[in-house]
């Protein structure tokens, strides 16, 4: 499953700067949307990414696809630096990292049909599907995502939320690209629709052997989704680790508080978990908190989190465990520490 | 006797394009002290109840064209309009998904808060803006006396949810209706307002009727359940009794399709199609084109709601084999 990196992000910064004044506009500060983020990408496999609104997740997926660019940091394809890659070399990268959008009524054009909205990416790339060809790969295309080929002629309000979602993975398979980055791809979606389409997503990972960057607030779906898991929070990945090391063994007070909060659909689980409520909101990103940023909503905070930042780094207490021990993964906190069932396994 | 029944509610909605049945001859009760939850997904007619027990469906287009609200044993259908706005916000009142969109954004949360004391009581302003304040503590957002005079959109979305919930709390009603009141919410703010939420109706012995699609949030905090699909109620029973033993496929459907956070395997379960568009429901049973135990019985026949165990119903002609081989 895991191969070598074929994403590197390296303290990936975003900063949008906030300005006063009309005529003369001066900068009066930055909301930190991103801060310093790191992580691997390897081949054939998913990376969830979660966390609340404002925590900067949809950031990183308009950076790593460069829609955004970024204030600092480095991102690396295939070991080859696109941070600041522009004109040909872009077009390049672009081809090989395309997105799937959350919203699948507005990311379509309604005055496009379905066939040229799958086929617009072969207007940009002609060298993969040559003119004659395209009308073929388009209903190929179709088939796959598991719509009808003769719908080429219809027009996106025609389909259901599914259906448009489907047309929108259609759109960003057509290049054959190697990653695919989701930014939220079921959540506008009905409960018993959601099913069809994170299927549908794993089946063409197998069948492309896609890598995939699956954003998420939904923490059951990332879990059943994702091999790997990075937990963000107010620009930071404050916890990363395998989909296990995250679920079952979380050492970072807010990846337990999270997961805690995270309600289960059975009673009789439900009733034996322990919540932990955190108390306040989620610090606005123009002004977060000295030291560690979770420190205002932590239960465990000290004056140590004010004056240093933890880093990401497996924690100390846990640096002499075995590397195959769950506990021994990255994770942002001074007081990192195991809680004993934050979720219990099921039918015990 | 029981706080609201519903009884054979229908409702419709006149389109260009034809005749949406939204409700189609739903029946539920709720009591004192109890909550009910109503599962469905879009569609499925469940705000669309709400909204006819409530008063404010929007008519036209709406129609109501049978059934009964029964409140304190009367009937709000028949009661004329004057009446029934003395009911609504008093005795019974809402809580909405958006809260931004469901507050005036050019009045101070304290004037709208304070309003139904004016509105309802005849208080003056300063009396209102006290018991404004003192809403505000209830639903515990801190620093209330210094935040009484700001907008909604200083707040954040978990404030400005129990802003919504103070005013829906105002004149102590013995009804809460909230429709999907967590949906927009982050799952930290949700737990603390789903806490809220049944701390208070403990405190006032409230009846609940909980609006939602998430079945996790049911789960948690429901006494009995009732599972809509195309304006239809397809399942009743106790929360325990649903989970362990769904006796509708589309509630099983559901279940097994939903990834949980507790477990991990491979391959959802799929429902396979979409729900129904409310012009053309299929004839039979609406679920029968997706569902597995479908025969012929199913696209002929509406299936009643038979009794299936003690407080539990089912619409589905096979429900006894949704019992057999578990």
């Amino acid at each position: 499953m895991a191969g070598d990196a074929i994403l590197e992000v390296r303290d990936l910064v975003k900063h949008f700067p906030l300005t006063q004044g009309v005529l003369f506009k001066r900068q009066v500060g930055a909301v930190k949307a991103v801060d310093g983020v790191s992580f691997d990408l390897h081949k054939g496999e998913t990376l969830g990414i979660v966390g609340e609104s404002g925590c900067g997740k949809s950031t990183v997926a308009k950076l790593v696809t460069r829609l955004e660019a970024p204030t600092r940091g480095t991102i690396r394809y295939r070991g080859e630096d696109i941070t600041r890659a522009h004109g040909r070399s872009l077009k390049a990268v672009r081809r090989n990292i395309q997105m799937v959008f959350q919203d699948p009524y507005t990311s379509l054009n309604p005055r496009m049909t379905v066939g040229d909205i799958v086929g617009e990416p072969f207007d940009i790339h002609p060298e993969v599907a040559p003119k004659g060809d395209r009308r073929r790969r388009v209903r190929e295309l179709l088939d796959v995502v598991g719509l009808n080929p003769e719908y080429v002629n219809r027009y996106p309000h025609q389909f259901s939320g599914g259906q448009r979602q489907r047309i929108g993975i259609a759109r960003g398979l057509a290049l054959r690209p190697e990653i695919i980055v989701a930014d939220e791809p079921v959540s506008a979606l009905d409960v018993s629709v959601q099913a069809q389409v994170v299927n549908l997503m794993e089946r063409l990972q197998d069948e492309f052997g896609l890598s995939y960057i699956f954003i998420a607030h939904d923490l059951s779906i990332v879990r059943h989704i994702s091999d790997r898991v990075g937990v963000m929070y107010l620009g930071k990945i404050v916890e990363i680790g395998t989909e296990s090391e995250i679920y079952e063994h979380p050492t970072h007070p807010y990846t337990q508080a999270l997961l805690s909060a995270v309600p289960v659909p059975d009673p009789e689980t439900e009733g034996r978990r322990e919540r932990i409520v955190l108390e306040g909101d989620v610090p606005s990103p123009a002004n977060p908190p000295s030291g560690c940023h979770f420190r205002t909503r932590c239960w465990k905070a000290r004056q140590r989190c004010a004056d240093e930042e933890p880093p990401l780094a497996v924690p100390e207490n846990f640096a002499a465990t075995l590397p195959d021990q769950p506990v021994h993964h990255p994770s942002a906190c001074h007081f990192a520490a195991e809680r004993v069932a934050v979720v219990p396994p099921a039918g015990v | 006797m029981t706080l609201l029944e519903v009884r054979d509610l229908h409702v419709e909605f006149r389109t260009r394009d034809g005749v949406a049945k939204a409700v189609n001859g739903v029946s539920y009760d709720v009591g004192a002290g109890e909550t009910l939850a109503v599962l469905g997904e879009s569609g499925s007619g469940k705000s669309v109840t709400a909204q006819a027990v409530m008063g404010i469906l929007d008519m036209p287009p709406g129609r109501i064209t049978g059934g009964q609200v029964l409140f304190q044993g009367q009937d709000l259908l028949t009661l004329p309009r004057e009446e029934r706005r003395r009911i609504r916000g008093a005795r019974m009142a809402m809580i909405f998904q958006d809260a931004l969109s469901a507050l005036n954004p050019v009045l101070t949360v304290g004037y709208q808060l304070g309003e139904m004391f004016r509105v309802h009581q005849g208080a003056s302003r300063k009396e209102a803006k006290a018991k404004a304040v003192e809403l505000m503590e209830r639903v515990r957002i801190p620093a209330a006396r210094a935040r009484v005079g700001d907008f909604p959109h200083q707040f954040s979305g978990g404030m400005r949810q129990r802003i919504m919930i103070a005013m829906a709390l105002a004149l102590e009603p013995d009804l809460i209706i909230a429709d999907e009141p967590t949906t927009a919410l982050d799952v930290t703010v949700q737990a603390q307002v789903m806490e809220l939420l049944a701390d208070l109706q403990r405190e006032f012995n409230m009846g609940l009727i909980l609006i939602t699609h998430d079945l996790g949030v049911v789960a948690d905090v429901a006494d009995k359940i009732a599972v809509m699909y195309a304006g239809r109620i397809v399942e009743t029973a106790g929360v325990k009794e649903l989970y362990r033993s769904p006796a509708h496929p589309y509630t099983k459907g559901l279940l097994d399709s939903i990834p949980r956070l507790d477990q991990k395997g491979r391959q959802l379960n799929v429902i396979r199609g979409m729900p129904p568009n409310l012009l053309e429901i299929p004839p039979g049973c609406p679920y029968n084109p997706r569902c597995p135990l479908a025969r012929a019985v199913c696209r002929a026949d509406d299936p009643p709601l038979y009794d299936v165990a003690a407080h539990r119903a089912s619409a589905c002609h096979f429900w006894e084999e949704m019992f057999d081989g578990r």
